[in-house]
């Protein structure tokens, strides 16, 4: 198995062409192992309730929905989903044999993508908070309870899950590696653009040296078949039944006062009256 | 840069002598196995060392690919099998009177020793003759993520004016955009049996596949080629242009088959007909033979004189996008349809 496709250009030096096709499907194994390891995990410790219990003086202020994703959030979340998922099928499909006129539906995929995350920066920048997608330390205190319950068989005998900030640590940090791979991918994909033939602007495919452009693809490459990994294991945690609330709440916008109780610490998410429906 | 050397890398030879066989090697071998027919194209490539297949699977014995018969339940059509001489096909009396075009086209591949040699169904199956690709080099043709021959110091004065996508390479079949004009069927048989697509379809763009110049997948194989009487005895009109006219590839071809109306007219003493259908296919200036649909669409009920041959040719060459080297093509395509339509 190769990581890199090498070849010799025609003055005999070897140039990096892009990744070794192995690696979508190595993604494609971790992923897929990933979930079957969840799974045996998750049917030998089934998942337990947040620490403390919901009482009514825990509940009393919290209106009877939260909301947890804005409009424009969810708009956001759904446009990029159908954007990746168009890259997704443009980018691998050829790879799988399945030929078809991938080239031009993908760039424009690329752009609605890239148009989404733009989008998602303003929006998240001035509109939402910023601090809620950063982790902190109480977000890595929240993590080590985590991984304590987890190592501590399923959490028999162990610490209670934890009640996280607006989003867990567990989201968080697939935001930051997404948005590692989102980057890699748009950044080299826009500069890819200029390889091609575009109504934008005028194809230059002399930009970079040979080398150069090897390695933009290269990147490009390795950060959608991260993309893959990652994304299954995301549809996974969402349609997990525990985890259904929050999946429901990507359509909804809100969730439940009994939700928020029993996953929320309330003074890590302050609900207020933009948060109250 | 590939060197000739004077021994072709080492494969295991099969000689199927049916198709049935020819199909299972295929099966087996897949992406490794190579379908060899009149070797003309294939010869090039092993001896560069640049194509290096496991197996190869000589054609030549399976009778059922030869000859050209009827078409079961097409009257007046004609069945070509794909292993069939260019020089049987150019010289067929059968389709001399009723697909002069095609005649035509196939007397015009090459040499008269080609097309003893060469067949129909390798003859529009070839590769593209782009020598970057072919030299070895490693352009997206070859797998790469460069063209070669689109830089600012490349030859490519044989190259594309049209669907270019990353790669420029063309077509260079004669009889492909013949068949085309013809309204051929293309018979492929496969582990899924046997399929008939338009010929117009058997080829790709690079835009679609660019390591590939026709839907032929690495397990199927194209048997044969029907004719159907459609255009059969239609006016035919085929030109081909190379640097040499003993024996090369075109710079740019033009084929067409118009069914004209017996109503005619005269305008001063110049008989006219009016053109009641027609297809019209150049190649060499794309990927794949290029039809004129709206050349086709604009030519239909005008007469088929010399002004509307002229608004056709400035139609064609409409989208053309030239490289460094090879406007001049612009002009030479602009005038084949115009000599196609006012017939020569």
């Amino acid at each position: 198995m190769n990581i890199f496709q090498w070849e010799q250009n025609p003055w005999g030096q070897e140039i990096l062409i892009r990744i070794s096709w192995d690696l979508f499907w190595i993604s494609m194994a971790v992923g897929a192992v990933f979930i079957i390891g969840h799974l045996i995990y998750r049917a030998k410790n089934p998942p337990a309730k947040a620490e403390g219990a919901v009482t009514e003086a825990s509940a009393a202020g919290i209106p009877n929905k939260v909301v947890r994703h804005s409009v424009s959030s969810r708009l956001f979340h759904w446009v990029m989903t159908v954007a990746v998922f168009v890259l997704l099928v443009t980018g691998f499909f050829p790879v799988l044999g399945i030929q078809f006129n991938w080239l031009a539906i993908h760039w424009i995929a690329g752009l609605a993508f890239i148009a989404t995350i733009v989008f998602h920066i303003v929006h998240a920048s001035f509109w939402l908070k910023l601090r809620d997608m950063w982790i902190d330390g109480k977000d890595w205190s929240e993590w080590k309870q985590e991984m304590r319950r987890v190592m501590s068989k399923g959490g028999k005998g162990g610490p209670p899950p934890p009640k996280s900030a607006k989003y867990p640590v567990d989201q968080r940090l697939f935001h930051g590696m997404i948005s590692v791979a989102a980057f890699g991918v748009m950044l080299t994909g826009l500069v890819m653009l200029l390889r091609i033939d575009t109504p934008l602007f005028t194809r230059n495919p002399y930009l970079f040296a040979e080398s150069t452009w090897g390695l933009v693809y290269v990147i490009h490459g390795l950060s959608a078949v991260g993309f893959v990994g990652m994304l299954m294991a995301h549809v996974y945690f969402a349609a997990l039944p525990e985890k259904r609330w929050m999946t429901i709440s990507m359509i909804v916008g809100w969730i439940t006062k009994k939700d928020f109780v029993e996953h929320h610490d309330p003074e890590r998410w302050v609900v207020t009256e933009k948060t109250s429906e | 840069m590939a060197v000739i050397r004077d021994t072709i890398p080492a494969f295991e030879l099969f000689q199927p002598s049916s198709l049935e066989d020819a199909l299972a090697l295929r099966r087996r071998y897949g992406k490794a196995s190579w379908a060899y027919a009149g070797g003309l194209d294939s010869l090039d490539w092993f001896k560069d060392r640049i194509k290096r297949p496991d197996a190869v699977i000589d054609l030549g014995g399976i009778e059922e690919l030869r000859g050209i018969r009827g078409v079961p339940d097409v009257d007046d059509g004609v069945e070509i099998g794909a292993m069939t001489t260019l020089t049987e096909v150019a010289t067929h009396a059968g389709i001399q009177s009723k697909f002069g075009l095609l005649s035509d086209a196939a007397s015009k591949v090459a040499t008269p020793q080609i097309r003893n040699q060469g067949t129909i169904g390798g003859n529009v199956s070839q590769d593209t003759r782009c020598w970057y690709y072919r030299g070895g080099w490693p352009c997206y043709r070859a797998g790469g993520n460069i063209c070669y021959a689109d830089t600012p110091t490349s030859i490519n004065r044989e190259h594309a004016l049209f669907e270019a996508n990353r790669c420029v390479a063309v077509n260079p079949s004669d009889t492909a955009p013949a068949l085309i004009a013809l309204d051929a069927k293309f018979v492929i048989q496969g582990p899924g049996g046997e399929k008939v697509v338009d010929a117009e379809d058997y080829f790709l763009t690079p835009a679609t596949d660019i390591t590939r110049m026709t839907i032929l997948e690495p397990d199927e194989l194209l048997t044969s080629i029907r004719l159907p009487g459609t255009w059969g005895g239609a006016r035919f009109y085929f030109e081909k242009v190379r640097d040499r006219q003993a024996w090369d590839f075109a710079l740019v071809s033009v084929s067409s088959a118009m069914k004209l109306s017996g109503n005619l007219y005269f305008d001063g003493l110049v008989q006219q007909y009016t053109i009641e259908d027609i297809r019209i296919v150049v190649n060499a200036v794309g990927p794949r033979p290029l039809r004129l649909r709206d050349v086709e669409r604009q030519l239909k009920g005008q007469s088929a004189t010399e002004d509307v041959g002229k608004a056709a040719g400035e139609l064609a060459i409409l989208g053309n996008r030239p490289l460094q080297h090879n406007a001049y093509k612009i002009p030479l395509m602009r005038n084949l349809v115009k000599r196609a339509i006012r017939g020569a």
